[in-house]
């Protein structure tokens, strides 16, 4: 008895050395990459599965041999939906683990808090999700799309005969900067197509708002005065009762349309989408999307949720941020590569006019100048399945204007990077 | 001879000839061309069509064709449309009725004549009525100023929001010339104003009513354990959680096991969803919450660690993203009670259940014996114990009851919002507002100080807009606390130590 319990524990600590060693061999080979997204409190729903997508992509880039020869090793941390801590992981990720690269943040109060420290420690910002624009630093590539990339060309269907024809709009959404500075662009926009500002209405609610009766209430009233058109900056989780409330007090799609800019695949697994055909949303992406690229994009996707027994896995769904980490990360992957090393001025440098073929089903491009990824636009209509059908799409990808021309004074700013922009 | 009967049998074959190829040509055609053809169908109607069109609202071209035509919200609307059209030439005065509703507020003017038509040959009363509405926001354009007379005086009758925007349109300068149409579309346009503003009134009530009860709902639980106990729960917000997760497993396993039953499962759902966070409730307090008794402090931090820990245990079980609970067909949709004025039924029920759990939770407390033990506990902990009531025992029924109720709220908040982990804590301060407010240790408290909430917070809301709203309610009740400390009722007697 005693023996067999000294083998075990001889066998145990000449393991425990082996691991340490293989370790610390495999630490001299790896390259180190940050992935910063909230994994509890309120923005979990949301960035939990990028955390996870950007975990399943570099998986597959080391199983192709990693990069420049050299295994890529993911340095997880939470800021756990607290603004001020992404500011301190990022800085932890910079300084302690000394990633070459971080893939992370999903809001722009998280964005905003994280960049004076990208800024200073002249680190490397991947930011994957469709934004208000208005920024543009040197040590951040967004993969996500401009004001341009999203909101205008869902505006410009809903007013062309197939979106409906709308003569009036009802903007609402979550009170933060996003869906602010948003407005201000499409209120700007609906003004240079002769929309009157009796014809627009705002209406903000705070994060978290439950209670959407007075408020679909309204739009009912406001929609009898013609078509009326709802544009939807609603973020997180006060999209699933605003749409149950939608459904229940019998507003459908084909009275008034409601188009989401934040609604994907993922928040609809939360809601009965069966009342909900019809409703639109814009994207640079969906998981429907027909293409060999996505379908093998997909299928891996759910295999790994599968191989990896993530919460949910046997509905496990894809959508336009984690596409744009997927494509994020490949493209760093690439421009390391070309640069054949991980500094960030060389792979900043490398970076520009680097492309990729993205499961959207277009190569896109990252701009030149500008740290913008160029992007297709296509609106979908949500299905009874949870997925979206996709209703019009532009031709070729659009290059982003993160300097949105219908704000005042954006004429003047350069179209290239510049620190503390 | 035979060539009279090929002919014979052409013209029989003809109509089901004609269905099947305008569905092969509508699917085949640019979304522009069906559009245009769904407007002639509309103003053309062909009972033949019919079963094309009740095939095509369902995006197929033929009730055993499996092609997938491509629709978008246009011409849904053109298909329900034309579909209505149609069902005016129907055996069956429901469905004719229906129709004429529908087309009050979708006609199109190429459907003047048809429906101009129907109306002269409608033998029912109800549906002749319904269609000569639908025709009179057509006619307010018409040539004759006759004709639109009639038609501005019949739109007064209605309490339709759209009529009040066409007779505004009439009634812009330059619009109108004939005097006389003017004036009845003034004193139209006043009547339909007034019926309006009847149901925006009632709406408005209805709503403050709604998330008065739903206040109430997550309050309730609360003003047991904080109320009665004193214990400062701050994981009451995870108990509702439970009970909505505890709804959306029995969802699930009705599904599975289950299905002809599954329209029920709320029903089902809430013995499951009280003995759950019941069960919780009372192994948190005889593990954790019992040695902190007249310790406020450390309860509020103990509680709130265990809610964190409640919170990431339903992470990593459920995943972090928000899970599916679909309301069941009886819990869906609403009652038209006027044009603008629906009661959705998730709500009516949640109104009637929310009084329901204050009715049957004041009887256990006033009318049982466990209700007179938590009571003297309570109020008197040594005399009780003195009389021989076990105190431990009542703290831990009283706290799972507490805790049960809760789960009984997230039932019901699991049919009008979000069930995910963080669902607890969307509604924690709330339901503190509505105990403070209404006065620890009351149940009627509680009651009126949901109400009084949600109705306050329904009335400020249009004014002044949700977010302002909010901080506006709060500042009211800080400036009332500090007027009356022990909230709207207060304990009488000597009891409170």
């Amino acid at each position: 008895m005693k023996r067999r319990s000294l083998i075990k524990a001889v066998t145990l600590s000449a393991g425990l050395a082996a691991m340490g060693m293989s370790w610390t061999l495999q630490a001299a080979e790896t390259i180190k990459v940050g992935i910063l997204h909230s994994l509890s409190g309120t923005m979990a729903i949301s960035e939990t599965s990028l955390k996870d997508m950007a975990l399943m992509t570099i998986d597959q880039i080391n199983a192709k041999g990693g990069v420049n020869g050299k295994m890529l090793e993911p340095v997880v941390v939470d800021p756990a939906s607290n603004w001020p801590l992404f500011a301190e992981k990022s800085r932890q990720l910079l300084t302690q683990d000394k990633v070459a690269v971080v893939f992370g943040c999903w809001t722009s109060v998280s964005r905003k808090s994280v960049l004076p420290v990208f800024e200073e420690l002249n680190g490397l910002l991947f930011y994957p999700v469709q934004y208000e624009g208005e920024e543009l630093s040197p040590n951040v590539f967004y993969t996500g799309a401009a004001p341009n990339q999203q909101a205008i060309p869902a505006v410009e269907y809903l007013m062309s005969e197939d979106g409906g024809a709308a003569k009036r709009y009802f903007l609402l959404g979550t009170d933060y900067v996003y869906p602010r500075t948003t407005n201000k662009i499409l209120r700007a926009f609906l003004h240079s197509k002769g929309v009157a500002d009796k014809d627009i209405e705002e209406v903000y609610t705070p994060f978290g708002h439950s209670d959407y009766q007075t408020i679909v209430a309204n739009i009912k009233k406001f929609s009898a005065g013609g078509k009326t058109a709802v544009i939807s900056t609603v973020n997180g989780d006060s999209n699933v009762p605003f749409y149950k409330e939608l459904a229940n007090q019998g507003l459908k799609a084909t009275d008034v349309p409601v188009v989401a800019f934040s609604v994907g695949e993922e928040e609809l697994r939360g809601i009965d989408t069966k009342p909900l055909v019809g409703h639109l949303a814009a994207w640079n992406y969906f998981e429907s999307v027909d293409n060999p690229t996505n379908q093998r994009f997909v299928a891996d996707w759910k295999a790994y949720a599968k191989a990896k027994n993530l919460p949910g896995a046997d509905k496990a769904v894809t959508n336009d941020p984690m596409e744009a980490t997927y494509v994020g990360i490949n493209l760093w992957a690439q421009a390391a590569e070309k640069a054949q090393s991980t500094d960030v001025d060389k792979v900043r440098e490398a970076l520009a006019g680097q492309s990729f073929k993205a499961p959207s089903g277009y190569t896109l491009t990252m701009d030149k100048t500008n740290h913008h990824l160029h992007k297709p636009v296509m609106i979908g209509e949500i299905q009874d399945d949870g997925q979206f059908s996709v209703v019009w799409e532009t031709e070729k990808p659009l290059r982003a204007q993160p300097w949105s021309p219908f704000i005042q004074g954006n004429d003047k700013r350069p179209d290239y990077a510049v620190k503390g922009n | 001879m035979s060539k009279a009967f090929y002919t014979l049998l052409l013209l029989l074959l003809l109509p089901l000839a004609a269905q099947a190829s305008e569905g092969e040509f509508f699917i085949t055609a640019k979304p522009t061309d069906q559009a245009r053809l769904l407007q002639n169908w509309a103003a053309q109607p062909d009972p033949a069509r019919l079963a094309l069109l009740s095939a095509l609202k369902q995006g197929r071209i033929g009730a055993d064709d499996s092609r997938k035509v491509r629709l978008n919200n246009r011409l849904r609307g053109l298909i329900d449309n034309a579909l209505a059209s149609h069902q005016l030439l129907s055996e069956d005065v429901a469905v004719r009725l229906a129709a004429a509703q529908y087309l009050q507020k979708s006609a199109q003017p190429a459907q003047v004549a048809f429906l101009d038509r129907r109306l002269a040959s409608e033998p029912d009363k109800g549906v002749k009525a319904a269609l000569a509405l639908a025709l009179a926001s057509l006619q307010l354009g018409a040539s004759e100023p006759r004709v639109r007379l009639a038609a501005v005086r019949l739109l007064g009758e209605t309490g339709d929001p759209q009529a009040r925007t066409r007779l505004e349109t009439l009634l812009e300068p330059g619009v109108e010339s004939d005097s006389t149409v003017r004036t009845a579309a003034q004193t139209s346009l006043a009547q339909v104003e007034r019926k309006l503003l009847i149901g925006e009134l009632l709406g408005q009530a209805f709503s403050g009513l709604s998330l008065g009860s739903i206040l109430l709902l997550a309050a309730l639980g609360l003003a047991i354990t904080f109320g009665l106990l004193g214990v400062i729960n701050m994981a009451h917000g995870e108990m509702l959680m439970l009970g909505a997760y505890a709804t959306y497993m029995v969802q699930v396993l009705m599904q599975r096991h289950l299905p002809g039953a599954i329209e029920f499962y709320p029903l089902v759902a809430l013995p499951v969803a009280f003995a759950t966070s019941g069960g919780v409730g009372m192994l948190l307090e005889r593990t954790v919450i019992r040695h902190l008794y007249g310790r406020p402090l450390e309860t509020l931090l103990a509680t709130w660690g265990i809610s964190l820990i409640l919170i990431q245990a339903i992470r990593l079980l459920f995943g972090a993203q928000n899970v599916e609970v679909s309301n069941p067909g009886w819990l869906s949709g609403g009652l038209q009670v006027l044009p603008n004025l629906v009661l959705p039924y998730n709500r009516l029920v949640i109104i009637g259940f929310a009084l329901a759990v204050v009715l049957l939770t004041w009887l256990l407390l006033n009318r049982t014996r466990l209700g007179l033990n938590v009571r003297a506990v309570t109020q008197n902990r040594n005399m009780a114990a003195c009389c021989g009531v076990s105190t431990g025992r009542v703290d831990m029924l009283a706290f799972g009851l507490g805790s049960g109720i809760a789960g009984l709220g997230g039932v019901a908040l699991s049919q009008v919002g979000n069930v995910g982990p963080d669902l607890g804590q969307s509604y924690i301060i709330d339901s503190f507002l509505v105990v403070v407010l209404g006065g620890v240790g009351q149940l009627a408290g509680s009651l009126w100080a949901a109400f009084g909430l949600g109705i306050a917070n329904k009335l400020l809301e249009p004014q002044i807009g949700a977010v302002l709203g909010k901080i506006l309610i709060l500042a009211l009740i800080i400036l009332f606390i500090q007027k009356r400390p022990q909230g709207l009722f207060a304990l009488k007697g000597r009891v409170i130590d």
